[in-house]
């Protein structure tokens, strides 16, 4: 079975190549089938393949396969290598997975559209850029799908491309990713000049061979790489693409703005591991990048009037998280985080979008409300992926994966429990302003008549996630409910079983033995882990408390806050998302165009007009001697003729 | 073969070209000025004639009568041009062409 693992990506790119060739002549019912066949034979191969992972794991814990050279130049030889080891799994799972469910949604989402097969097209090529990136062997592979799946984003946010506002948002993510993934390249570039290598597990192995801990390259390249990874992931401080990106049709929120794509920056990072051990600094910048962008995006989530922008800050809010954990070193963690993210936020998302459909495309939550009886399955499902984003305890998946991170964010100690500290406020803020989207969308009175519910193409896909979003925390049972570390120790096969979960091991007083190791664990470190679970749970019940309090049973109360001097300050502050649009536009826009401006009559500009100039001229007096004259015409033959008669005889 | 000195042969040739040149310069009426193109033509004719005798060769003949078939050819496309001229502007003026300009 491992030897299909190249169909995962091909069939993706197969279908895009078909689509986008004979898209035009194909039926929108051949032009989905396609699209969605493409995805879902992914899906189910890439499963098939999990399955085989975990049955009989290859040889070392990875698989890598080799289809070609791609190009060499001096000692860089990047082959078109896939590279299959637990974290690549997770992601490829994910990835096809939920892919292939929101293609399924796609078809009624989409339906009516007139570019319906463009839109498959572009969906499939995503997902064959994703997968390229997640399952390359080598960062320049990596990269390749780094930048297509940012080139899909572009084409997607901007699919709508007849309303140049959705045209401006498209590049406006483009251009800002761009500035993480030249920071990256030059990472790339460095990590080359000084191992020599962009094979990842040859380059892992030599870095850690090759640098002390703390080595100021390391370190320059770690953070090098964090920049690319803040770019695509969205965080402090090239966070400001994202809100806009929902510029895009919902499904591609859904796929692109929360589930994958924007998790690349974690991917990366946890790939490179290593080398951020190597450099604490950097890691330590990237769990500082994380908390404080957690709790900016909550705030900003906290206040968002249109349904799909609070979902696009909590989607950065909760890749705030991401890397928070990986900021103290807690991989699996933040790995096991974006696996629930990717279930709950595009059930969150798709819910969304069939809100948005019913209501005949209102996206202002302040005239929906009085739902949950008129759409019962978008309802309940919406509830159930906004309970896991709230960290409902117990019955989510966001619970086990959010609890997991505030514990080991606590475990690393010293100033990371500042950390600990912003991830549990944001914890409060994420409940807050969860409910608050529950509760002004679905209950309180009708104020938009349903048009259109959604079919079973939409609901299907919502079931599933909702059920994903529900038992996918159960892979990762915590020491306090019975200790059930299937995931961590999934992922210790690309991890390593490293410092941080044998600390967790070591404050449970437990064993570390690989697979059968039983669990003894202290009361000691029960008792303390139990405490911040606890302590969570509230947090996360007070948030929901609150908001069902000012946003349900006393709406005025909000309204009240929000007008107030204070408030209403703050609420636009928030609004505008801390004024950094403002902000860039007046520090680096605007000098920017204006240089540009200054610059329009530089030296090339002159050469070229200056060329246009000159053949214009002459046309002029070339054109001012065509009089019609014939014996004009003759005397200019006769001249020419003595002219050249006297260079051959005296020439 | 009495010699006619080359040199009054040539300067005979120079004076009909010249002639003809200045025909097809300052006349207005075409057919005027296919006649002077003949003059040139013939002049030019009468120098390839005038260079065979003096070196003895028939080569000078070979390219008269290559002249006279194209001058043949040219009058009648010329003419042709004159009639289409006459035609469309009822005149035979050069100057009543003048609409053909850049």
């Amino acid at each position: 079975m491992y030897a299909w693992l190249w169909t995962i990506p091909a069939l993706p790119l197969a279908g895009f190549l078909a689509l986008a060739l004979a898209g035009g002549r194909l039926s929108r019912r051949a032009g989905a089938a396609i699209g969605c066949g493409a995805a879902g034979l992914a899906a189910a191969i890439a499963i098939a393949i999990g399955i085989e992972f975990l049955a009989s794991p290859p040889p070392g814990g990875a698989f890598a396969q080799q289809l070609w050279s791609w190009w060499q130049v001096g000692a860089l030889r990047p082959g078109i290598t896939l590279y299959l080891d637990p974290l690549s799994l997770v992601f490829t799972l994910v990835v096809t997975v939920v892919g292939f469910l929101i293609h399924i949604y796609s078809i009624g989402y989409m339906r009516g559209d007139e570019a319906y097969n463009r839109f498959f097209a572009y969906l499939n090529l995503f997902v064959g850029a994703m997968l390229m990136l997640v399952l390359g062997s080598n960062l320049v592979l990596l990269y390749l799908g780094w930048e297509g799946v940012g080139l899909c984003s572009y084409l997607l946010i901007g699919f709508w491309y007849r309303d140049p506002a959705n045209g401006a948002a498209a590049r406006k993510a483009f251009v800002v990713t761009r500035i993480g993934d030249t920071a990256m390249a030059i990472g790339l570039f460095l990590l080359f000049w000084q191992l020599g290598t962009l094979e990842l597990p040859a380059l892992l192995e030599r870095a850690a061979g090759t640098w002390p801990v703390g080595s100021g390259l390391a370190t320059a390249t770690a953070l090098l790489l964090l920049g690319g990874a803040v770019g695509k992931s969205a965080q402090l401080p090239l966070q400001t693409w994202l809100p806009d990106a929902m510029a895009g049709p919902t499904p591609v929120s859904a796929l692109i703005h929360a589930a994958t794509m924007v998790t690349a920056g974690v991917y990366l990072i946890a790939r490179t591991h290593v080398i951020f051990s190597l450099a604490p600094f950097a890691l330590w910048m990237v769990g500082i990048v994380g908390a404080v962008t957690l709790l900016l995006a909550g705030c900003s989530a906290l206040v968002q009037t249109d349904i799909k922008r609070v979902l696009a800050y909590s989607t950065i809010s909760q890749i705030g998280y991401m890397f928070l954990a990986l900021g103290v070193g807690a991989w699996s963690a933040a790995v096991m985080h974006f696996m629930t993210h990717a279930f709950f936020k595009a059930l969150l998302f798709m819910g969304a979008g069939a809100v948005i459909l019913a209501l005949h495309h209102e996206q202002e939550i302040g005239r929906m409300g009085g739902l949950w009886r008129r759409l019962p399955v978008t309802f309940w499902t919406f509830v159930i992926g906004g309970a896991s984003l709230a960290a409902l305890p117990l019955v989510t998946s966001g619970f086990y994966s959010k609890d997991w991170i505030l514990w080991e964010a606590w475990l690393a100690g010293g100033a990371h429990r500042w950390l600990w500290a912003a991830g549990l406020a944001g914890a409060f803020l994420t409940a807050l302003y969860t409910g608050r989207l529950v509760f002004l969308v679905f209950f309180g009175p009708e104020r938009t008549a349903v048009s259109r519910p959604p079919g079973t193409a939409m609901r299907l896909p919502l079931v599933v996630l909702a059920a994903l979003a529900t038992v996918g925390g159960f892979v990762e049972i915590p020491a306090t409910l019975g200790r059930l570390p299937l995931f961590s120790r999934f992922l210790a096969g690309t991890f390593g079983g490293g410092a941080h979960e044998q600390a967790y091991d070591a404050a449970h007083g437990a064993v570390h033995a690989a697979a059968t190791g039983a669990a003894h664990a202290t009361a000691h470190g029960h008792t303390a882990e139990a405490l911040l679970q606890l302590l969570a749970v509230l947090v996360t019940l007070a948030g929901l408390g609150l908001a069902y309090w000012i946003f349900l049973r006393r709406r005025e109360l909000s309204t009240r806050l929000a007008t107030s001097g204070l408030g209403k300050g703050l609420s636009r502050f928030w609004l505008a998302g801390w004024g950094f649009d403002a902000l860039y536009d007046a520090l680096i826009v605007r000098p920017f165009v204006a240089l540009a401006r200054l610059n329009r009559a530089d030296l090339f500009d002159q050469i070229s007009r200056g060329l246009a100039g000159l053949a214009r001229l002459a046309h002029g007096g070339l054109a001012a001697t065509q009089t019609g004259r014939l014996a004009l015409y003759a005397m200019g033959i006769v001249l020419g003729a003595i002219v050249a008669i006297a260079w051959m005889v005296w020439g | 073969m009495s010699a006619v000195p080359i040199m009054h042969g040539l300067l005979l040739a120079s004076a009909l070209f010249l002639l003809g040149l200045l025909g097809v310069l300052v006349r207005r009426n075409v057919i005027f000025m296919l006649m002077s193109v003949e003059i040139m033509l013939n002049a030019a004719g009468l120098a390839f004639v005038l260079a065979g005798a003096r070196w003895g060769q028939p080569d000078g003949q070979v390219m008269f009568i290559f002249i006279l078939v194209m001058a043949a050819a040219e009058v009648s496309v010329g003419l042709a041009l004159v009639l289409r001229l006459y035609h469309q502007f009822k005149s035979l003026d050069s100057e009543s062409a003048r609409s053909l300009r850049g």
